[in-house]
């Protein structure tokens, strides 16, 4: 047992029981970040608030929302909507942020590719992340269900169908998936319990271990500069704050963080009040009818890119160039074969056009996954999506030749 | 170091709009059919050629007309014969009351629909009359004098016992114009009208059994039973309900839905009580959008301010 005195205040109590000044220190005041970073980093603090805005509003959605495939389309509509003060403004919130969020998960995955944070022992920070990744897509799309408008059902009927894998015909996984031949009651309940219980646990689970991956690698930096952490953290301890390249988490990173933020927040605000349709399908404000198939399916743009690595090809190949396409980004730390661990701009010629392009042929294809698969959106769709795999495929040879810098 | 943020924040901002652009606004622009406003001119019917008397429009609305034979006119005292359901089981829906359609609909287009209710309507292509397949509204075909002046009386007539332009409320467009085959639930409104509150659930399972028994003959008499249009404010863009409204087949050729003829003012009305159904907070969310901005670019100058302040020392 330890040795407890008598406290001499709050904090002196709480401190000999939880050590709370110890704690204070390594999460905060003490946990050190490179100086020489920019705003791109303080993304992950964006996707932290952006999380607690989708779980509060949720919060607040579940008291109101009805999983029942009579009564979901009028609970969302009708009671949140329109009878329930706010219920509106929360529900706006709510389908903004699980848009938005992705728009930021997508900037933060190429800050790290582009600086090369996924390599020098910084491996688990990328495939934690890219877990996140999964499980947030995961989220959304049950998330997407519970509306249960034409889209919901529809895209719920297209995405579940992928799991009966083509030529082999696992009709009775799809089935086992749905709990029902189509979507129904069975479904939409389950898609609620995986929504509002199973994945959030696991995005929280995920985001403790992303943040934990962080520790001993550190943040890494605008050069890819391997800093001293404890010499420099010494040097700022010492009164050289502005020679030291550490600066605190709490305040001197975080102010920063809380300033990006702030921005962040008017243009999120922005879109929940006065443009938030990109967010809301207006197709998913027709009642989901199983008879009635819509024009266009077409997922959330976040999915896009990779719908339309599956929709050019034959069942079979195009399945299998989506799972590829999914576990590829997994393998990034291990095809990356490069002794270089800096910004893609001062690794040569290969590395940065191969950055670039893959930015915009993925942004190509987001675009010709929402256009009609017809005429040149076709052409132009089948080529993305080809000169995507080939990206990839050539990535270990082509970094391999990396001479060090 | 040379400071690099604003570049940076420019080509991250320059790749989502360009992705913003080509997902939302590009996308949308092939992927709907774009249909240019007839300003509700109804250019293809005929130009009234006569002026009309409303005095001598009563008399063959009320007589040799044979109006209101189907149609009530609440305001002149003449009450529907049959309940809304029953109406529609003998003509498919239920025909109008006649009160307001001198200031719903268009005057040329009135003319034309009771010279040629098909052709008005633009529904030819549903209705052939050697197979025996007949509009339920029967075409006049004059009272022995001038048609065009005994249709432009009927026309006159009927404009002068309408409510004024005015006095025209959104839900009162709705109602006339699209109510007798569009439900919208959210507003309560059946195709057998608004429905009543009930005591006894006996007596709401009675409604709601006229209410089925109506939407059965209505769905034999349009191929399908029309949507409710409680969330069309949401689903449908404004532009595409305003060029619906005024030509069904400029959208969907062939479609069941005949032209509603309403003038420019009521399809404004009609599709202000849309928004009253699906998005009757959109005043509450402009005024509340301000308080939040206004909030949160506070916080934001605070946020910029604070981290000035703590990197003075840093740097």
């Amino acid at each position: 047992m330890a040795n407890f005195k008598k406290a001499t205040g709050v904090k002196d109590w709480l401190d000999q029981r939880l050590a709370i000044v110890k704690v204070g220190k390594v999460m905060g005041s003490e946990y050190w970040i490179p100086k020489n970073i920019n705003f791109l980093w303080a993304m992950g603090m964006i996707l932290a608030i952006t999380f607690g805005i989708l779980l509060i509003s949720g919060i607040f959605l579940l008291m109101y929302y009805q999983p029942g495939v009579d009564t979901a389309f009028n609970s969302v509509n009708y009671t949140i909507m329109q009878e329930v003060d706010f219920g509106w403004l929360w529900r706006h919130v709510h389908g903004v942020a699980a848009s938005v969020v992705f728009l930021i998960i997508y900037i933060h995955m190429f800050t790290g590719i582009y600086y090369g944070s996924y390599k020098k022992g910084r491996e688990m920070i990328w495939i934690s992340g890219m877990l996140l990744f999964i499980a947030f897509s995961a989220e959304a799309f049950t998330g997407y269900m519970l509306p249960w408008g034409q889209m919901s059902y529809w895209a719920g009927m297209v995405i579940t169908n992928l799991f009966s894998f083509g030529s082999l015909h696992a009709d009775g996984f799809v089935e086992w998936i749905r709990g029902d031949y189509v979507p129904a009651q069975a479904f939409l309940t389950r898609f609620f319990m995986l929504h509002v219980l199973l994945l959030p646990l696991v995005c929280i689970g995920l985001i403790a271990l992303h943040f934990a991956a962080l520790r001993i690698p550190h943040v890494n930096n605008q050069d890819g500069e391997e800093l001293d952490f404890d010499v420099e953290a010494k040097k700022y301890l010492d009164g050289d704050k502005a020679g030291s390249k550490v600066i605190r988490f709490a305040n001197d990173f975080m102010s920063k963080d809380m300033m990006v933020v702030g921005i962040f927040l008017v243009f999120f605000f922005y879109l929940v009040f006065w443009n938030y349709s990109f967010a809301m399908d207006p197709v998913n404000f027709d009642p989901a009818d199983g008879l009635k198939t819509p024009a266009h399916i077409y997922p959330e743009w976040y999915f896009l890119w990779s719908y339309e690595i599956l929709r050019p090809f034959s069942v079979d190949l195009g399945l299998i160039l989506f799972a590829f396409a999914q576990l590829v980004f997994f393998l990034l730390p291990f095809m990356d074969r490069s002794p270089n661990a800096i910004a893609a701009n001062r690794r040569g010629a290969p590395f940065m056009i191969w950055f670039w392009l893959m930015l915009s042929n993925m942004i190509v294809l987001t675009a010709m996954g929402k256009l009609p698969p017809e005429g040149i959106y076709s052409t132009i769709g089948y080529w993305s999506a080809i000169l995507f795999v080939v990206q990839w495929l050539m990535l270990p040879i082509m970094t391999s030749f990396e001479k060090k810098v | 170091m040379k400071n690099k943020e604003p570049i940076i924040l420019a080509v991250v901002v320059f790749f989502s709009l360009v992705t913003y652009y080509l997902v939302e606004p590009y996308a949308h622009h092939v992927l709907h059919k774009h249909v240019e406003s007839e300003n509700f001119a109804y250019n293809d019917l005929p130009q009234m050629s006569k002026t009309g008397d409303a005095a001598r429009g009563k008399d063959l609305v009320m007589g040799a007309g044979a109006c209101i034979g189907c149609h009530s006119i609440d305001v002149e005292g003449i009450t529907a014969s049959m309940e809304p359901h029953a109406a529609a089981a003998a003509y498919g829906v239920n025909p109008p009351d006649l009160s307001n359609s001198g200031v719903v609909y268009n005057a040329k287009f009135l003319a034309d629909l009771i010279k040629n209710p098909t052709h008005a309507l633009k529904v030819e292509h549903a209705y052939d009359a050697e197979k025996g397949q007949m509009h339920p509204m029967v075409p006049f075909y004059g009272a022995g004098g001038d048609i065009e002046q005994e249709v432009a009386d009927m026309v006159s007539y009927l404009q002068s016992i309408a409510v004024a332009k005015e006095d025209l409320t959104p839900k009162m467009a709705y109602e006339n114009a699209c109510g007798r085959c569009h439900a919208v639930g959210y507003e309560n409104w059946t195709l057998m009208g608004t429905q009543p509150s009930f005591k006894h659930k006996k007596d709401e399972l009675a409604y709601q059994i006229k209410v089925i028994e109506y939407e059965d003959s209505l769905k034999a008499y349009m191929g399908k039973l029309p949507p409710d249009l409680s969330m069309y404010i949401r689903s449908r863009s404004e532009t595409f309900l305003r060029t619906f409204i005024e030509n069904p087949q400029n959208h969907m050729e062939g479609t069941a839905m005949p032209r509603t003829g309403v003038t420019a003012d009521t399809a404004d009305k009609i599709i202000e009580h849309l928004k009253d159904a699906g998005d009757p907070k959109r005043e509450e969310r402009e005024e509340i959008g301000m308080y939040v901005m206004i909030y949160v670019i506070i916080f934001a100058i605070f946020a910029i301010l604070w981290k000035k302040q703590v990197w003075r020392d840093l740097h």
